[in-house]
């Protein structure tokens, strides 16, 4: 499979950079994850959850450290399980606290962050761990890259099913439920997909900007989407577009693609600004 | 009629002898203390009931144990044609949504959303579009069908989503405060709305509101509720019965000037 998008991109794609595996690598994992990023997005941004998966992503540095410590040497699995834990962690305490979800947010986003950081930097290692910081999608293996395929397609198929109770519910909880949606499930699974997801995407693009990719396609395409599936669609092609450009030019830069890549997204965001108070203006004086 | 104990079979039995929502001594209990306690409540088919209370006085609460979202003691059912069922098929109409206002979500998505399993991120299809067109006609909201949410009127919104209510053909209409952040006019045409399909469709409708204003004449029992049914009857008796006037003085109309449990025992 792999070998054919290869020569897919010798044939297509005939550039210097083409020419590197690493690159046809993270070119292909980019074209899977963004649009995911883009998805989830769309529904983060609607259900005001940003702040929420900033935790998520920072909770990486305490799996990570809890991972270290049980001598688990690949911090997938801790990390993942961190996040799962810390997602319904966050539900129960939203439900035994009269306190803002704010400031349990940031209560539980401080305590994950210094416990990841107390654990790693002993005898002055953290220098060792400063990779899950920033990522690198350049060292991205085809067994990842199955993996990002695996979950494209779940995600797919969890939209198609819950897609349409996600905006429901996302207007009036009362409302999904007097429809027979299973809330509290779907609210559950929704929280644990973004878990999963997030924490594959540490090693790739970092703890401090995995949020920015989930956040920033969806919020560009909010300035001028006046329907859900406008919405969509221009989040996966904000996401998809600053992706590969992102890429690319950290190519001839010399820079972290990450970084680089939330650089077109934001971009795309001051772009989106301008266009949606355009189209605003134009609708304005046809009426 | 003041007083629930007065007269207590005095709705007991529908009017039309087939069909009507029964909620028998309801009772709901948040740690440790009773919010509501013993509510019997019988609604007709074809019958809009208001339940009207104070800021506190459990009405909400008891909107979500009917919607079936707090623990309750009680028994709830639906009686249809003489067949008895456990639960009522209900509509909800939610005083508010909660969305940002430059939300993306229009009306049709909000609709198709609501009533079809065509995921609406792919897109609606022309057959579709048709039908949520159809469906709004009926509530004077098919013109709205490209809007967004967002930029919807209070009553406009509310129309859109009585013709989300109206698709799960229910058989208990639920109205949470429909006076809310609507204009007098958007409200006498929602109630004019409502009071055409109880009458057409033979629903029961219970509307929650602490805004009395308007609503006597398009309601025909108005429930008086504060923790347990103080009074309940036909809106005119009610509102104009000496004793409550003695008790609540002349200013009903603001029925947040209600007194609280303790006063009402002495009536």
């Amino acid at each position: 499979m792999i070998e054919t998008w290869y020569k897919l991109v010798d044939v297509l794609l005939p550039f210097d950079w083409g020419h590197y595996i690493f690159m046809k690598n993270a070119l292909l994992a980019i074209v899977i994850i963004t649009p995911i990023y883009a998805v989830l997005g769309t529904m983060v941004v609607s259900n005001r959850m940003a702040f929420f998966t900033d935790v998520l992503g920072h909770s990486a540095l305490a799996g990570i450290g809890i991972g270290v410590l049980c001598g688990i040497h690949d911090p997938t699995w801790p990390m993942i399980l961190m996040a799962v834990f810390l997602a319904i962690l966050v539900n129960i305490f939203k439900g035994l606290t009269r306190t803002s979800t704010d400031t349990v947010l940031g209560v539980f986003l401080a305590f994950m962050v210094a416990l990841g950081i107390t654990i790693l930097s002993r005898q002055g290692g953290f220098v060792k761990y400063t990779k899950y910081l920033i990522g690198d999608i350049l060292a991205v293996t085809p067994a990842e890259i199955n993996w990002l395929a695996v979950i494209f397609f779940f995600v797919l198929v969890y939209w198609c099913i819950a897609g349409n109770a996600l905006i429901l519910t996302s207007v009036n909880s009362s409302l999904a439920r007097s429809r027979r949606i299973k809330v509290f499930l779907l609210e559950t699974t929704f929280t644990i997909l973004l878990a999963v997801i997030v924490m594959l995407s540490i090693r790739l693009v970092g703890v401090l900007i995995i949020n920015s990719l989930l956040v920033l396609p969806a919020a560009a395409s909010r300035n001028f989407a006046r329907d859900t599936r406008a919405y969509t669609f221009w989040a996966v092609v904000f996401s998809l577009v600053s992706g590969i450009t992102g890429l690319i030019a950290s190519y001839y830069w010399g820079t972290a693609s990450g970084a680089t890549i939330v650089l077109f997204s934001a971009g795309c965001y001051v772009i989106s600004v301008l266009a949606g108070r355009l189209t605003t203006k134009l609708v304005n004086t046809n009426v | 009629m003041l007083s629930q104990n007065d007269q207590p079979n005095a709705t007991l039995e529908p009017s039309c002898r087939h069909c009507c929502i029964k909620i028998q001594d309801l009772t709901v209990c948040l740690s440790g203390h009773t919010i509501l306690d013993g509510i019997n409540l019988h609604v007709h088919c074809g019958e809009v009931v208001a339940i009207v209370g104070p800021n506190g006085a459990g009405k909400s609460t008891l909107l979500r144990a009917i919607l079936g979202e707090v623990p309750y003691q009680g028994t709830m059912s639906s009686l249809m044609g003489g067949v008895e069922r456990r639960r009522p098929r209900i509509g909800y109409v939610p005083q508010k949504l909660h969305f940002e206002i430059d939300s993306p979500v229009s009306v049709a998505d909000l609709v198709v959303a609501a009533v079809s399993q065509r995921p609406v991120w792919w897109g609606i299809s022309t057959k579709s579009f048709e039908k949520v067109k159809r469906i709004l006609s009926v509530f004077a909201a098919d013109d709205l069908i490209t809007r967004r949410i967002g930029e919807l009127s209070g009553g406009e919104l509310q129309r859109v989503l009585l013709a989300i209510a109206m698709t799960a053909k229910p058989e208990l209409l639920l109205l949470d405060e429909p006076g809310s952040g609507v204009d007098a006019k958007g409200l006498g045409l929602f109630y004019q709305l409502v009071r055409d399909l109880r009458k057409q469709h033979d629903i029961s409708v219970i509307l929650v509101t602490h805004d009395l204003s308007g609503i006597s004449e398009y309601v025909d029992r108005l429930v008086l509720l504060n923790h347990a049914i103080v009074a309940e009857g036909n809106p005119k008796d009610v509102l104009s019965n000496e004793k409550l006037i003695q008790i609540f003085g002349p200013g009903l109309w603001n029925i947040s000037s209600l007194p609280t449990i303790s006063n009402e025992r002495s009536l």
